[in-house]
C-alpha cells in the first residue's frame, strides 16, 4: 500500500499574475510576472530549480506546444521541461508533476508554471476549437456552459428542485463570488453584483445567464517545491505542505453505462475520497478550512460541495442559501473570487487556486485573510459532466 | 406480373415547419402584388439540417416500419436536388438504413418526373426494391416557386409477398416540352408563361399518356377511383379529369394548401396518400408531368387492411408547427447573408479516410452489444463498457436508430454557433441501455423536460460550406411531435 504524498513536499514559493484582459501582455510577460513573484518567494536563484512542468491548454492560441516556450522565456538552464495538458486541470497537473519529482528524490527543487492568453479570439467566451477527427463527426455541437448547464436540468429532475429555487441558489453563488473578487487586487473581475442582476442577466444556455459563468481571463501562476526539510534548510518556517493530490479521469462509464443521471460528478467523488484518504482527513466538513473549487458555472460549484461530501447530497442549496460557504461563513468557498471573479486562464487556474490556500495558511491574505486556516482544498473539472478529468488537492500547515 | 409482385408498403415525411403563405406574401407583396393572390395554406419547409437525403430516409424509415424484409436487392433514390453531383446519394440513405453492401443503387435525377420513373423502372425489373424521393426546392425571393413549392419525401417498397397494391398497367411518353428547367450549377428554376404550360403541356401530353396506358391495359378511366395529379397551376387537374373521363370524386387533393409541390416527389407522395385512404379493389392513377408524362396505374388488394401502422402522409401532415418568420425561411435557404458570428468560422473539414472507417457508427448509428454482458454502447470501444466485464472485442453490430430514448439532461445554447439558435441538445439514454449526448432536432422552445420521450432521426450535422461537402448524423427529436 503506498503511502501517499502527506506532508512530503512543502511548498517553497509561488507566483501569480494579475488576471483578467491584459491586452497590452503576452503570454510570455504573464509568465514572467508569476516567475518573478514565485522565485522572490522562495527566495532562491533560478539555477536551484532542477525541472519544470508547464501547464498550457489551449496552446494553440498563444504560446504553441512542448516544454520550449517555458525554458526559452524563463532561461531556464537546460533542465528538464515537461509540458502538460488535462483539459481545467492543466495547472493542477503541472503541480502534481512536480510534487511527484521532488517526493521521489529526482529532484531537489521544482517548478510548475501555469499560462493561458485567452483573450486574442476576436469574441467572448472559450476560444472555439476542434475535438478530433473522429469526435467531431458525431459529437453534439456542446459549448462549454451548455455541457455544464445540463447539470441544472438533471439536478432539478433527480431532487425535485423548482427551477426558479435552484437558480435563487446560483446567483447567490455568484453574489458571493464577485463580493470575494472585489476584495481581490489580482481577480478579474472586481465589481458586486446582485441577486436580481444574476436572474436577469442574458442567457448563456439555459438555466444559466451571464453570471452564472467565469470569467475567461489571461493569467499565469506558478509554484517552487522541494521537501520540507530542504524548505527548512532554506530559512522557511511555517511550511505550508501537500496533503494529497489525486485525480479521477472518466471511462466511459457515465456517458454509456451504468446509473449515472447527469447531476453529478462520479469523478469527483472519487478523486475526493482518495484524497480525504490521502491527507488522513475523515470530517471533511469540519476539518478543511476553505475551498477553492472548480466554478466555471455557478451550478458546478452547487453540485461540486456535495460530490466533495461537504453538503448532503440535494441539500446544497440550503448550505448555500444559508451562508455557509459565504466568505463569513462556516467554511468560505472561493474566498479569493474563483473562477467566476478571479479568472479562469485555463492552465494558470489551478496553481492559481493553490496561490490563494498558500497565501491563507501564510498568514498573508490581507483583506480575505480567515482566521488559522488549517487545511485548504482544492478542485479542477475538465471536461464535461457526462466524461471529464477532476482533481482534487489539499494543502495544509506541515505536519497538521 | 404475378398477383405476388407489387408495392408491399408505402411511407413519407414532411418537414415539421409549415411556412405560412401569407407572411411570404406579406414579406414581398410590395414587389411583386400577384402573389397576395397565392397567398394561402402553407408550405413544408425543410429545417435549416434536413435535405433530400434527410427526408428521403425518414420517408424510407416510416416506408420499412414492420414490413422490413430480410434482403432488399435494389435502392432508388430520386430528386432533382441531390445534395451531391458526384457521391452516390442512394449510398448515404442505404448505410442510414443499413442495406449492407450487397446492394444496387441508383440515384434517378434530371427531371419531376423521377420519382414515377424510378418506381416504374423498378417495378418493371421485378426484383425487390425500395424507391424513395425527396425535394428540398429552393425558388428565388418573391417568385410564385416560392409559393408553390415544398420539401418533403416518400418512399414505396416493391417486391414480391403480399402487395398492397399490384400493377395494372404503366406507360411513359418522352416530350422535350420544357415548361421550366435548371442548368448546371444554377441554383433556381427558370419557367415559362403558365397559360402556355397548361394548353399545350399538360393538356395535350397527359391525355395522350394516359390513353395510351388504358388502351395498353384494356381498362376504363371510369374505373379509377383515386386520380393522383400533381400540378398546381389552377384546374388543369380537374380539366384532365373530365377529359379523360374520371369520375369527380376520383381527383385527389394535390396538397399544395397543406405542404406545396414537393417535386419528383410529389406524384409519390401523392400515391402514399391515396393508399393510406385506399380500400381493397380501389384504382390508383398516378401520373407525373415534366418533359412528358409517367402514368402507373395500381390496384388496391386485400393486404391494405394488414399493413402494420404508420405515420404515412397523413401523420406527416398531422406532424405539423406553423413558421410564420418568413427571414428564418430566408436564411435557412441561404437567400440572406446573415452575420453568423466568428464562431461560426470553425473549420468544417471532414476527413474522410475516418468518415469511411467510421461510416457505420456515423451514417448508421450503429454501436455495439456485448456478447459476454448484453452491454448495449454506443459508441462502441474495442472493450465492453461495463466495467465489471470489459470484455474484449465481444460486441456485435447494434443499430440504434430505432430504438426508443429518454432526455436525461438539455440545455438551450445560444453561445454555440447554431443556424437556428438556441441549440437544443442533450444526453438521451435508450430504453435498451446505452446512451449518447445527442443534439435535438425539431423542439419546441420551453418544452423539452427530463424523462420526455425522443426519436433519432436523420439530418445534417454541419454544412462544409468551404468545400462543399455535407456532414450527416443523428439527432434526437420529441417522440410525441412524431
Amino acid at each position: 500500500m503506498a503511502s501517499g504524498i502527506r506532508d512530503k513536499v512543502a511548498i517553497l514559493g509561488m507566483g501569480c499574475s494579475k488576471f483578467g484582459e491584459r491586452w497590452d501582455r503576452n503570454a510570455e510577460d504573464l509568465m514572467v510576472e508569476a516567475f518573478e513573484e514565485g522565485l522572490k518567494d522562495a527566495e532562491i536563484g533560478r539555477d536551484q530549480i532542477e525541472a519544470a512542468w508547464f501547464g498550457t491548454a489551449i496552446e494553440e492560441q498563444h504560446v504553441g506546444k512542448s516544454g520550449i516556450p517555458l525554458a526559452m522565456t524563463l532561461r531556464l538552464p537546460y533542465i528538464p521541461v515537461t509540458r502538460v495538458e488535462n483539459y481545467c486541470a492543466t495547472g493542477t497537473e503541472a503541480f502534481r508533476g512536480a510534487v511527484y519529482a521532488v517526493a521521489s528524490g529526482a529532484v531537489d527543487i521544482a517548478l510548475a508554471l501555469g499560462v493561458e492568453k485567452l483573450k486574442d479570439t476576436g469574441y467572448g467566451g472559450l476560444p472555439q476549437r476542434g475535438r478530433g477527427g473522429l469526435n467531431n463527426l458525431f459529437w453534439a455541437n456542446i459549448s462549454a456552459p451548455g455541457s455544464f448547464a445540463q447539470l441544472a436540468a438533471a439536478y432539478r429532475a433527480k431532487h425535485r428542485v423548482d427551477a426558479k429555487d435552484l437558480k435563487r441558489a446560483m446567483a447567490h453563488i455568484s453574489v458571493k463570488s464577485h463580493d470575494n473578487g472585489a476584495k481581490n487586487p489580482k481577480a478579474h473581475l472586481r465589481n458586486r453584483i446582485t441577486e436580481s442582476d444574476v436572474m436577469n442577466a442574458p442567457m448563456i444556455a439555459d438555466p444559466l445567464g451571464l453570471y452564472d459563468c467565469c470569467g475567461v481571463s489571461d493569467g499565469s501562476a506558478c509554484a517552487i517545491v522541494t521537501t520540507p526539510e530542504i524548505a527548512r534548510g532554506l530559512g522557511k518556517k511555517d511550511l505550508v505542505a501537500v496533503k494529497a493530490l489525486q485525480l479521477a479521469v472518466s471511462n466511459g462509464q457515465e456517458a454509456q453505462f451504468g446509473d449515472w443521471d447527469g447531476s453529478y460528478f462520479a469523478t469527483t467523488r472519487v478523486a475526493a475520497k482518495r484524497a480525504y484518504r490521502e491527507a488522513g482527513v475523515d470530517d471533511p466538513r469540519k476539518r478543511i478550512s476553505m475551498f477553492d473549487v472548480h466554478d466555471c458555472f455557478s451550478i458546478t460549484e452547487l453540485v461540486t460541495m456535495e460530490d466533495l461530501g461537504i453538503s448532503e447530497e440535494g441539500r446544497a442549496i440550503n448550505d448555500v442559501l444559508d451562508g455557509f460557504y459565504d466568505a463569513s461563513g462556516t467554511v468560505p468557498c472561493q474566498i479569493d473570487g474563483g473562477l467566476k471573479c478571479f479568472g479562469h486562464p485555463i492552465g494558470a487556474s489551478g496553481l492559481r487556486m493553490l496561490y490563494e490556500m498558500y497565501l491563507q495558511l501564510s498568514g498573508r491574505a490581507g483583506e480575505r485573510q480567515r482566521p488559522a486556516p488549517v487545511l485548504g482544498m482544492t478542485h479542477n473539472l475538465g471536461g464535461f459532466p457526462s466524461q471529464n478529468v477532476s482533481s482534487v488537492t489539499i494543502v495544509g500547515s506541515y505536519g497538521a | 406480373m404475378s398477383d405476388s409482385f407489387g408495392i408491399l408498403s408505402y411511407g413519407a415525411y414532411l418537414p415539421r415547419r409549415r411556412l405560412q403563405r401569407k407572411v411570404i406574401a406579406a414579406a414581398n407583396g410590395w414587389f411583386n402584388p400577384g402573389l397576395r393572390a397565392l397567398a394561402k395554406g402553407e408550405r413544408a419547409m425543410a429545417n435549416w439540417d434536413e435535405d433530400s437525403v434527410t427526408m428521403s430516409v425518414e420517408a424510407a424509415r416510416d416506408c420499412l416500419t414492420g414490413v422490413r424484409p430480410a434482403v432488399i436487392g435494389q435502392l432508388m433514390l430520386a430528386s432533382t436536388t441531390h445534395p451531391y453531383d458526384d457521391r452516390q446519394n442512394a449510398g448515404i440513405v442505404a448505410t442510414a438504413l443499413h442495406l449492407g453492401s450487397a446492394l444496387r443503387v441508383l440515384d434517378v435525377t434530371g427531371s419531376l418526373r423521377a420519382g414515377t420513373s424510378a418506381l416504374a423502372t423498378a417495378l418493371a425489373a421485378g426484383g425487390s426494391a425500395l424507391v424513395a424521393a425527396g425535394e428540398h426546392r429552393l425558388a428565388k425571393a418573391a417568385s410564385p416557386q416560392e409559393m408553390h413549392y415544398g420539401d418533403g419525401a416518400a418512399a414505396l417498397l416493391i417486391g414480391r409477398g403480399a402487395p398492397i397494391a399490384r400493377l395494372v398497367g404503366a406507360h411513359s411518353e418522352t416530350v422535350d416540352f420544357v415548361h421550366q428547367y435548371r442548368g448546371h450549377d444554377r441554383p433556381h428554376d427558370y419557367a415559362w408563361e403558365e397559360r402556355w404550360i397548361r394548353d399545350e403541356g399538360y393538356m395535350k401530353i397527359v391525355p395522350a399518356a394516359l390513353g395510351a396506358l388504358f388502351e395498353a391495359s384494356g381498362t376504363a378511366a371510369s374505373s379509377v377511383t383515386h386520380f393522383c395529379m400533381p400540378c398546381t397551376l389552377p384546374r388543369v387537374a380537374t380539366a384532365l379529369a373530365k377529359r379523360v373521363g374520371f369520375a369527380e370524386s376520383a381527383l385527389r387533393d394535390n396538397l399544395a394548401a397543406l405542404c406545396g409541390d414537393t417535386g419528383a416527389a410529389h406524384p409519390l407522395l401523392m400515391l402514399a396518400h391515396a393508399l393510406q385512404d385506399a380500400k381493397p379493389g380501389d384504382r390508383i392513377l398516378v401520373a407525373a408531368f415534366g418533359q412528358g408524362c409517367d402514368a402507373l396505374l395500381f390496384e388496391v388488394t386485400d393486404a391494405i387492411a394488414k399493413l402494420p401502422p404508420r405515420a404515412g402522409v397523413r401523420g406527416a401532415l398531422a406532424r405539423r408547427k406553423e413558421e410564420s418568420n418568413y427571414e428564418r425561411f430566408l436564411a435557412f435557404n441561404d437567400h440572406i447573408a446573415l452575420e453568423r458570428g466568428m464562431r461560426a468560422e470553425t473549420d468544417q473539414g471532414t476527413p474522410l479516410s475516418t468518415l469511411y472507417r467510421n461510416r457505420d457508427m456515423v451514417t448508421g448509428l450503429i454501436g455495439g452489444r456485448c456478447r459476454n454482458c448484453g452491454t448495449l454502447q454506443f459508441p462502441r470501444g474495442r472493450y465492453c463498457v461495463n466495467p465489471k466485464c470489459n470484455a474484449l472485442d465481444s460486441q456485435d453490430d447494434q443499430p440504434f436508430s430505432d430504438l426508443g430514448a429518454t432526455v436525461m439532461s438539455y440545455t438551450a445554447d445560444v453561445l454555440t454557433y447554431s443556424p437556428d439558435p438556441p441549440a437544443y441538445y442533450g444526453m438521451v439514454q435508450f430504453d435498451d441501455g446505452g446512451r449518447m449526448m445527442a443534439d435535438f432536432a425539431d423542439v419546441d422552445d420551453g418544452k423539452v423536460e427530463v424523462g420526455m420521450p425522443m426519436r433519432m432521426m436523420f439530418r445534417i450535422k454541419e454544412n462544409d460550406a468551404a468545400r462543399g461537402f455535407v456532414r450527416y448524423f443523428w439527432k434526437a427529436a420529441p417522440a410525441a411531435n412524431q
